[in-house]
């Protein structure tokens, strides 16, 4: 079975004005869609054609086959990206959730500042992703490129896109303006149900 | 004023139109590569580094990676924008150009050696021409290392170098990296190259 392009969970226009349509015309309907065709591409005939997404992200990595790793990767990270985004979004993380950051990170608003200062810092491309080890503790773990929490054994539980195409088109340069947009958006709701 | 400057650009914003245009020309220049300056300056500042920019490049392994990062954009972009001008294209004469086809067969082939680089490069980075150990070579470097640094995993001395990062094609080109990659050939000054390689050769 192909891997295939997961629709928004919201319209393209809905995340206004922190991103525009058109952003989402090129992000989701060609950077997004472009991951998926090369995986099909680079995964057609092989083993990783049957196996589930994530199961091939953490193979492919293992194996050193950049070419299918990449592509998987960026697939599952731009899938879990766009739900980590809502037009109800925004406000504070609550419950468990909202606890086990204020243990972490001293208070929400010491955990925005260093995740942002990570984000806007981040050299290159990449994710910045807070993530959960085995234990339960939370980390907030800038990566590049398509390098995901799941090949350091730990759960992804929210990310921010910092590619420059993730921005580029609504925020020029203006890379932490960006990020500092995203806490309008975040689905705590979402990021809330990862850590289980 | 810090210790390193940004170069003005040796044309107008506009001058590689429509093949690049004037604002990813303007913003590259004035946001991206003067951010860079800016954020090396304070790097050498912060870390008591010493030398000329080449210099500390070279020795980018003993240096913090502020140096490493900032360094390699500051001289990468000032390389850059040289190698490009208006009434650009062609092909390279003289020497050069029999050093490319005794090293590639073709002028073609090279080309298409180097546009496979610098459409293959994954992420941000560059693709390059350099001379090395093996005489000329082709290949890239992620973000903004430089083939001369010391820790580069292509190594050598630039001669042509093609900035891939997102930022220097997205607002004509967006996602379509190899267009971009196509139409720059037209704005290659392969005077400007040929002096590179005669430095180096």
């Amino acid at each position: 079975m192909a891997f295939t392009l997961p629709d928004l969970p919201y319209d393209k226009t809905a995340l206004k004005p922190f991103l525009s349509e058109e952003a989402f015309d090129y992000h989701h309907g060609k950077h997004h869609n472009a991951y998926v065709q090369k995986l099909n591409a680079n995964a057609e005939g092989t083993d990783y054609e049957s196996m589930a997404l994530e199961d091939v992200v953490l193979k492919s990595y293992e194996e050193k086959r950049p070419a299918v790793f990449n592509n998987a990767a960026q697939h599952w990270n731009h899938s879990f990206f766009w739900n980590c985004m809502s037009p109800n979004g925004g406000g504070a993380p609550k419950g468990k959730l909202g606890e086990k950051i204020a243990e972490s990170f001293e208070s929400f608003e010491k955990f925005k500042e260093t995740f942002a200062t990570q984000a806007a810092g981040l050299f290159g491309s990449g994710w910045t992703w807070l993530s959960m080890h085995e234990d339960g503790k939370l980390e907030i773990l800038p990566l590049p490129n398509a390098e995901t929490p799941l090949v350091h054994d730990q759960k992804p539980i929210l990310t921010i896109d910092v590619w420059e195409h993730a921005y580029y088109i609504d925020y020029r340069n203006a890379r932490p303006k960006f990020v500092e947009g995203f806490w309008d958006v975040v689905d705590w709701d979402f990021a809330e149900k990862q850590i289980g | 004023m810090g210790k390193f400057q940004l170069p003005d650009l040796p044309y107008a914003y506009d001058a590689l139109e429509p093949n690049i245009d004037a604002q990813t020309m303007e913003i590259h220049h004035t946001k991206h590569h003067q951010g860079y300056v800016n954020k090396l300056n304070k790097a050498v500042e912060d870390s008591g580094a010493d030398g000329s920019l080449e210099e500390l490049l070279r020795n980018a392994s003993k240096h913090s990676t502020g140096v490493r990062n900032n360094g390699g954009g500051h001289y990468n972009h000032s390389l850059f924008w040289k190698v490009m001008g208006p009434g650009g294209g062609g092909a390279p004469q003289g020497e050069l150009a029999d050093a490319i086809n005794a090293k590639f067969g073709s002028f073609d082939k090279f080309k298409e050696e180097f546009s496979n680089a610098a459409a293959s490069r994954f992420g941000s980075g560059w693709a390059w021409l350099v001379v090395n150990d093996d005489g000329l070579a082709v290949g890239s470097t992620p973000n903004q290392d430089s083939p001369i640094m010391d820790l580069a995993d292509f190594k050598g001395e630039p001669v042509l170098g093609l900035d891939v990062w997102e930022h220097a094609y997205y607002l004509k080109y967006q996602n379509k990296r190899p267009d971009y990659i196509a139409n720059w050939w037209n704005v290659v000054n392969w005077d400007a190259v040929h002096e590179n390689f005669k430095k180096v050769k």
